[in-house]
């Protein structure tokens, strides 16, 4: 019997695959943010409202996620250059987009006309936390019926989000929804973390979200041109 | 229900550091799965054993070794393993805190014949 030393990090081959793809993003300057959610807290309508505010200044493409269906990718179709649909529902990881899917995803997108890519993961807020796409920016939304206790039941994903968007900001006068003692458990988790308080429904705080999106934007770009 | 995808990973290291060492049978891995890895043993051990028939890891022992949650206080610096979601400090009751230690996830060694 013999004993081999290994130390290999078992989620290696992802993350080299999430650098591969943000190399290939690099090359056609296509800014890509990952966005993360639990179901039904509006990924698809923040990705529908930063398309219709940003469509003028950016060509925009969509990756979305779902377990099954093509109904998001149909919401999206006619407002963005490109939208790729990935089904998780028969792959190894049927509860998270991984580096693997981002990658064949890009090769049927139109890379060449995209400056920013919006990948829409599965709903879901513990597996995504742990699988790099190639993302430089990760978004995790909650919106306000899921109640202010997410930061504490699934801390990881706001450990290492970018931004933290408070969705559905018109239910406020129905839930009770702690916002100031929501915003101090991520910060204390994420110090650097932006948080946006907006309505997809009535537009309301879209505005501040978009700035932030096409400032990240720049800064990647200077980064690249360095 | 993540586990496949990473037990496909472990699978595929340990056949390939058996193969580097022209070993013909791996009976033991050993694994480090820290407690906010995500990953849960239970269901890395339940898909390894599918995904190890018939290889040269058949009914290799899994051992794992699992790092508890450590986290540190990021205003009086206590370093302390949090109580089930309570993540606020238990010395000044601060609600920010660093993640120190429990991310791990990676293969530490392996025994082969």
């Amino acid at each position: 019997m013999k004993k081999i030393e290994v130390v290999q990090n078992i989620l290696e081959a992802n993350e080299a695959t999430a650098a591969w793809n943000q190399q290939l993003l690099d090359k056609h300057k296509i800014f890509a943010i990952n966005i993360m959610s639990a179901p039904g807290a509006g990924k698809t309508s923040l990705i529908l409202q930063t398309v219709a505010r940003l469509k003028s200044k950016l060509s925009i493409g969509v990756i979305e996620g779902d377990v099954a269906s093509t109904v998001d990718a149909e919401k999206i179709a006619n407002e963005v250059t490109a939208v790729v649909q990935i089904n998780t529902r028969n792959m190894p990881e049927s509860c998270s987009l991984i580096a693997n899917m981002v990658d064949q995803a890009l090769k049927s997108l139109p890379l060449e006309d995209i400056d920013l890519l919006l990948i829409e993961n599965v709903g879901n807020l513990i597996c995504p936390s742990e699988f790099a796409l190639g993302e430089h920016r990760r978004v995790v939304i909650s919106s306000l019926p899921e109640g202010d206790d997410k930061p504490i039941k699934y801390p990881m994903i706001f450990a290492d989000a970018d931004a933290v968007v408070i969705n559905k900001l018109d239910f406020l006068p129905y839930v009770d929804f702690d916002i100031a003692s929501f915003q101090n458990i991520v910060k204390g988790l994420n110090p650097k973390v932006e948080i946006f308080q907006l309505s997809c429904k009535t537009g309301k705080g879209i505005e501040d979200w978009c700035s932030w999106l096409l400032n990240e934007r720049r800064k990647i770009e200077n980064q690249n041109e360095k | 229900m993540h586990e496949f995808g990473v037990t496909e990973n472990i699978v595929k290291i340990a056949l390939d550091k058996a193969s580097e060492v022209q070993s013909s049978k791996i009976t033991k891995i050993s694994l480090v799965v820290g407690e906010l890895s995500g990953f849960t043993p239970d269901c890395i051990q339940f898909y390894f054993d599918f995904l190890s028939k018939d290889t040269i890891a058949e009914k290799a022992t899994l051992h794992f070794e699992l790092p508890p949650a450590q986290l540190r206080c990021r205003n009086c610096s206590t370093v302390f393993h949090p109580k089930d979601s309570e993540w606020d400090c238990p010395e000044c009751h601060s609600q920010g805190v660093e993640i120190e230690g429990g991310r791990e996830l990676y293969m530490e060694s392996m025994e082969v014949e």
